[in-house]
């Protein structure tokens, strides 16, 4: 992995909402091929540092992003999905009153060469997906149907698989198993192993260690904005880590 | 292929939405549409049996179904604009102005064009920089467009009879197809493109999704700011159509151009099924609207009911539509 340039790098990254800062001086790589579990209490900054890769925040003074060794000036939403980095929100980020189709390709909608939209592929398409990935056996999941009355599960499921479609080369998973069952749940779990396969790189952020440590090759450890810890999963145990996480909440400080 | 697919629907049991959702919406306004117009035709049966009553409502009606159409982008964004009669009146203003000061009529259309497009977007770029509620900063340029209007004008109005506007006229609003006025068919094409940029663009579809849920939008990579004042510039547009239309009808540029049509020109927004909450509604919904409107206007006065009342039957109209709406989301959210 060495010598390659990092998908996506953070340099000095601060980021101030009025009087709370959510994230000082953090500094992060993400190589190809790399799959990098983000841990942290709830408030760490998890998500604020995953909507400042995505060019949704903009971050403080000072403050840079490299993407395949480029410093990046002028970064939006959607230049980043453009280079290949997708993202599945914490809010998940659907129009519920738009169909399943809309919601696939909102903002990366397929249109033809004179810039018609079309229609018909993005339903087809949306319809093949969330049958084939998700393996939805529900009759809410029709591509004309409305998110609105898709269950907790469904409508990440449509998050979920919005991601998958476009091959991004950067995937960041934030909280995505939260409230699936199951089977969905190792469905995502999957999902992550696939993209470590094609030599893709992804963010995995969860609550759940049991999740994250048998998922990644290597571990970044936030608290209070700050990044704390950061191991290769041959440094430490799980036991280990799971030990220096409650050290971090209890003292704010990773080392004994 | 398509048996396969049958076979796979089957399986999964996804269903396409129910035949009511979908287009029960629009099935609503076209019964109170058709409902309202069995209603002349008993009451009024002798007007509203001859095509003449008809060819007034298309001479009339456009003129504010013109500016309902756009409207409704705007208003699935969840904004609103409030500005637009007077919008109309400024840009037709600047015609009589240039033409009047050059001579040449190609410049004052385009200039009126402009003037409207401009005072559009300005009103987009107030809504977006500023994050101000289009309901409140629409009402201040609304008065300001007017202002500035009136004080150009002096107040007085300005005819156009000259023979060199003669063949402007006849395309604008002369009379083709069985005496149908040529503003009808503008109008057909306005709802013809504008359905178009609403359901093939992708800024037709960046519309829906700004209004259903601005920050999901933003996070996907949806520049909601500059599709609010896409839309805005848009409306700006067919307000000065609208205006040019509505003054050469009449073969005179009233200072006063606009007053009374904010109402129609809203009401057939919101009787053509697009929601007050945003992300949901469409353009030949708004065209049925208007014509229920223009029906209406020309309904009371032929059924000799007093004109008074065709505001209370408005109110009624816009009051019942937008119940429906609620209703109907309640229903769909269960
Ligand atoms: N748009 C915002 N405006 C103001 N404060 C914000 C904003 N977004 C985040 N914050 C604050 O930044 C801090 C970090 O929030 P963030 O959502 O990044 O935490 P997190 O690590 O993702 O937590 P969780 O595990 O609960 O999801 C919080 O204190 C939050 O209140
Ligand atoms: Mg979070």
């Amino acid at each position: 992995m060495a010598g390659q340039a990092p998908v996506i790098q953070l340099k000095n990254v601060s980021k101030t909402f009025g009087e709370v800062r959510s994230l000082s001086g953090v500094d992060l790589e993400i190589y190809p091929g790399e799959i990098v579990g983000l841990l942290g209490d709830n408030g760490a900054g998890k998500s604020t540092l995953v909507k400042i890769i995505m060019g949704f925040h903009k971050p403080d003074e000072g403050g840079e992003i490299w993407f395949k060794g480029e410093k990046i000036t002028e970064w939006s939403v959607e230049k980043a999905r453009d280079l290949g980095i997708e993202t599945i929100y914490q809010e998940r980020a659907l129009c519920e009153l738009q169909p399943i189709w809309r919601n696939m390709f909102m903002g990366r909608e397929i249109k033809n060469k004179y810039g018609k939209l079309d229609v018909a592929k993005m339903k087809s398409e949306a319809s093949r997906l969330m049958s084939e990935h998700m393996g939805f056996t529900s009759t809410a999941v029709h591509p004309d149907n409305s998110v609105l009355t898709m269950s907790g599960g469904e409508k990440q499921g449509v998050a979920i698989t919005r991601a998958l479609y476009f091959d991004a080369e950067l995937v960041i998973l934030d909280e995505p198993t939260v409230g699936l069952s199951l089977s969905e749940t190792k469905k995502t779990l999957d999902f992550i192993q696939s993209i470590k396969k094609s030599g893709r790189s992804a963010i995995f952020i969860d609550h759940n260690i049991f999740h994250i440590y048998p998922a990644v090759d290597r571990m970044v450890v936030l608290d209070r904005g700050k990044v704390v810890g950061n191991y290769k999963k041959s440094e430490i145990t799980i036991d280990e880590l799971i030990e220096s996480m409650y050290r971090v909440a209890r003292t704010g400080s990773i080392k004994e | 292929m398509a048996k396969s697919e049958e076979v796979k629907a089957k399986d999964n049991a996804a269903r396409p939405p129910s035949f009511w959702r979908r287009f029960g919406m629009q099935f609503g306004i076209w019964g109170v549409g058709i409902g309202i117009w069995l209603i002349f035709v008993f009451t009024a049966s002798e007007a509203f049996t001859s095509k003449d009553i008809y060819l007034a409502f298309a001479s009339s009606t456009p003129i504010f179904a013109l500016m309902a159409i756009p409207l409704t982008l705007i208003v699935i964004t969840g904004e609103i604009d409030l500005s637009f009669p007077s919008v109309m009146a400024l840009a037709t203003a600047s015609f009589t102005k240039i033409y009047s000061g050059t001579g040449n009529i190609w410049l004052g259309l385009a200039m009126a064009l402009f003037v409207g497009t401009m005072c559009g977007y300005f009103n987009g770029w107030l809504v977006t920089y500023f994050a101000i509620p289009s309901l409140v900063i629409t009402i201040g340029t609304g008065f300001l467009f007017r202002g500035i209007e009136l004080a150009w004008m002096n107040g007085s109005g300005v005819g156009l009879t000259d023979k060199e506007l003669a063949s402007v006229a006849n395309v604008l609003v002369g009379r083709s197809f069985f005496g149908i006025a040529n503003q009808f068919w503008w109008t057909v094409l306005a709802t013809i493109v504008l359905w178009f940029t609403l359901n093939r663009t992708k800024f037709g579809a960046h519309v829906f999704l700004t209004g259903d849920n601005k920050i999901s939008a933003q996070l996907m990579g949806v520049n909601v700011n500059k599709v609010k004042r896409r839309t805005f510039a848009i409306m700006g547009f067919f307000a000065a159509l609208a205006g040019l239309v509505a003054s050469f009808e009449v073969s005179y540029f009233w200072p006063t151009l606009g007053d009374g049509l904010l109402m129609n020109s809203i009401a057939s927004v919101f009787l053509g099924g697009t929601s007050v909450f945003g992300g949901i509604g469409t353009v030949t919904g708004t065209f049925v609207g208007a014509f229920i409107i223009g029906a209406i206007n020309a309904g009371i006065v032929a059924s000799g009911i007093n004109a008074f009342y065709t505001q209370v039957f408005f109110g009624l109209v816009i009051i019942i539509s937008v119940i429906m709406q609620a209703v109907i989301s309640k229903r769909i959210k269960r």
